[in-house]
């Protein structure tokens, strides 16, 4: 007998961990995810471990070198208006927009994880009045909605974090709602409950595991869209203040320079878009890899 | 048919309601509240603080506030500006045309492309168009708004010099060929995200039609392949798309609001920027609870005339 057929013939038994491989099998099958993956490592290690390699401070102003175009001088991309190095700029700032993208999507799954969870196990009232929520929320252009706090707020990391967090849980919530109302019914949930499992035991030991696929691609793609928003917001001026630098107000003051200087304006709008593109990606190989339908 | 109606304009009562009562959440329990505007004022001291706020009524409880406020926005009285004292809707509805002129010409053209692009990804699955259409939608969608926004000025406007970087004619000009001079970049830009999303959406919906039974049995009749994949299953295909449009109504929404900053185009997202960095409140929360207003009401629209199109849905 092969090594596949074994393979094969004991996943049939249904051993959970063979599976997970299988999972990831068909994950790593997904080029574009496992590129996603790759370039989403790549991003993290350049961001947090790129500036120290660098002989320039993201904030050392060398006037005499203002707007020095990319790839000829010892600015490899370049410099701002200050003659700030570029690189340096938009690998501190990457580190702002993916920390807050990470920062955010865990609010927002924690969050719309705990609303689902709730509307979908005890349904009823409760759960019709939570998902009634979740409709009104996604109602209104999320932008507008985003804009209109953060304009009320001193704006900070942390408050923007929140503001996209708070604007963004009403997809997991109603992912969670779903798996929940229909695991609870499964056998293994009533025997919990007749075990005499209280309903916390229930919901977040019993349950909730098993929605953990559908709300990791859920979470994935949050990412990818709490890393978009942030951008938006602070691109039009009410997300992260300079001097503190994002993707997304890095173009805000590029915007002014577009004929002197595109290469500031190029370069941030390259680095939202791999990193988003890079989630979505991976988000997109998850649902196919997390979906035992598709297995064949 | 009639009960199906009922049931979803209750639904959408409540939803409204609901709508109403987060907006007024925003605007009431942000920091500061209402009362901003006057704090910012120069020499405003402790008391006459106060005072406005009990001439504004905001020293009675918060239900009673709320009460009034939601009745007086069913009435069609939604405030007066803050910068300028106009009426709120009046302000509205003089950028609304703006918004829709370019919201509209923007999803025709792009809802049609996207549809074609979706047909043909589905008809010739697994192909190199197929791949790449894909490939593009997913990319398409991670793009920002606004940097595409940039790029394009940057390579059609400063380069170029082909298409105007902004506003919606040239002043002194405004005949209809100008008018769509300025609509080609900013609905080129606001177009990519419909695009996407619709081809998507009409290459699954088209893959869910192409395996029916009725499908084969067109073949088997032997009705040219033409017919069969745009009458028989391009058709059925089309139905559930009716839900994607109202659902996309948020998203068009936002993406508006982007690209009416990039080109300056005089409509309700820039109207929303501005009043923003007036903190005109009223304004602000007018073009806040109409949005949602817009979307409930493409929502419910989108339901019907499925529901017409589709008697299946009716029925249960």
């Amino acid at each position: 007998m092969s090594h596949a057929a074994i393979q094969a013939d004991v996943a049939a038994s249904g051993e959970p961990v063979l599976q997970r491989n299988r999972a990831i099998d068909r994950f790593m099958r997904h080029k574009l995810a496992v590129a996603g993956m790759a370039m989403i490592a790549f991003l993290l290690m350049v961001c947090f471990i790129g500036p120290l390699l660098l002989p320039f401070d993201d904030l050392f102003i060398d006037i005499k070198h203002r707007f020095a175009p990319p790839f000829v001088s010892v600015h490899v991309l370049g410099t701002d208006p200050l003659g700030r190095d570029h690189l340096a700029r938009l690998m501190m700032a990457g580190r702002i927009s993916l920390s807050i993208g990470f920062a955010a999507m865990l609010m927002a799954v924690v969050l719309g994880t705990v609303v689902g969870a709730v509307a979908g196990y005890y349904g009823g009232v409760i759960g019709a009045v939570l998902m009634r929520l979740v409709d009104a929320m996604l109602c209104f252009p999320s932008i507008f909605l985003i804009l209109a706090i953060a304009a009320f707020i001193h704006p900070g990391v942390v408050s923007i974090t929140i503001i996209i967090a708070l604007t963004s849980w009403m997809e997991v919530a109603r992912v969670v709602e779903g798996q929940m109302k229909s695991l609870r019914e499964r056998d293994f949930a009533v025997a919990a409950e007749l075990m005499g499992g209280t309903d916390r035991y229930i919901i977040f030991r019993e349950l909730l595991p098993n929605a953990v696929g559908p709300i990791v691609v859920a979470a994935t793609l949050n990412v990818a869209n709490a890393i978009l928003m942030e951008s938006y917001i602070s691109f039009l001026g009410y997300g992260i203040q300079p001097p503190t630098p994002s993707w997304g107000n890095m173009l805000n003051n590029a915007q002014q320079y577009l004929e002197r200087a595109p290469w500031l304006a190029i370069f941030p709008g390259l680095a939202i878009t791999i990193a988003v593109t890079s989630f979505n990606f991976i988000g997109d190989g998850l649902r196919d890899a997390l979906d035992p339908r598709l297995d064949h | 048919m009639l009960r199906f109606l009922i049931q979803r304009s209750l639904q959408n009562v409540l939803l409204l309601w609901l709508v109403s009562m987060i907006g007024f959440a925003v605007l009431y329990l942000a920091p500061g509240g209402p009362l901003t505007q006057f704090a910012l004022v120069p020499g405003m001291s402790q008391e006459q603080l106060l005072k406005i706020a009990e001439q504004m009524g905001l020293n009675r409880p918060i239900h009673e506030q709320y009460f009034e406020w939601f009745t007086r926005l069913l009435s069609g009285d939604w405030g007066r500006s803050f910068r300028d004292g106009q009426p709120v809707l009046g302000i509205i509805g003089s950028h609304l045309w703006a918004t829709l002129e370019l919201m509209g010409t923007s999803a025709s053209i792009a809802i049609f492309v996207g549809i074609w692009v979706g047909v043909l990804g589905a008809i010739k699955r697994y192909s190199l168009f197929d791949y790449l259409a894909t490939v593009g939608a997913m990319v398409a969608l991670s793009i920002p708004t606004f940097w595409f926004g940039l790029v394009t000025i940057y390579i059609f406007s400063v380069k170029l010099g082909i298409l105007p970087a902004g506003n919606r004619y040239t002043i002194g000009d405004g005949s209809f060929l100008d008018h769509v001079h300025h609509l080609i970049a900013p609905s080129l830009v606001l177009g990519l995200v419909t695009v996407a999303l619709w081809s998507r959406y009409m290459r699954s919906s088209m893959l869910d039609v192409i395996n029916q039974d009725y499908i084969r049995t067109a073949r088997a009749k032997g009705a040219p392949e033409r017919q069969v994949l745009v009458r028989h299953a391009m058709r059925n295909a089309l139905l559930p798309m009716i839900t994607v449009a109202g659902l996309q109504l948020p998203t068009l929404l936002s993406g508006a609001l982007v690209t009416e900053t990039i080109f300056t185009w005089p409509g309700m997202g820039r109207l929303f920027l501005d009043s923003l960095s007036y903190r005109d409140y009223p304004v602000v929360m007018g073009i806040l609870v109409l949005s949602a207003v817009l979307v409930l009401i493409g929502n419910l629209l989108a339901d019907i005339l499925y529901a017409v199109a589709d008697p299946r849905i009716r029925l249960n």
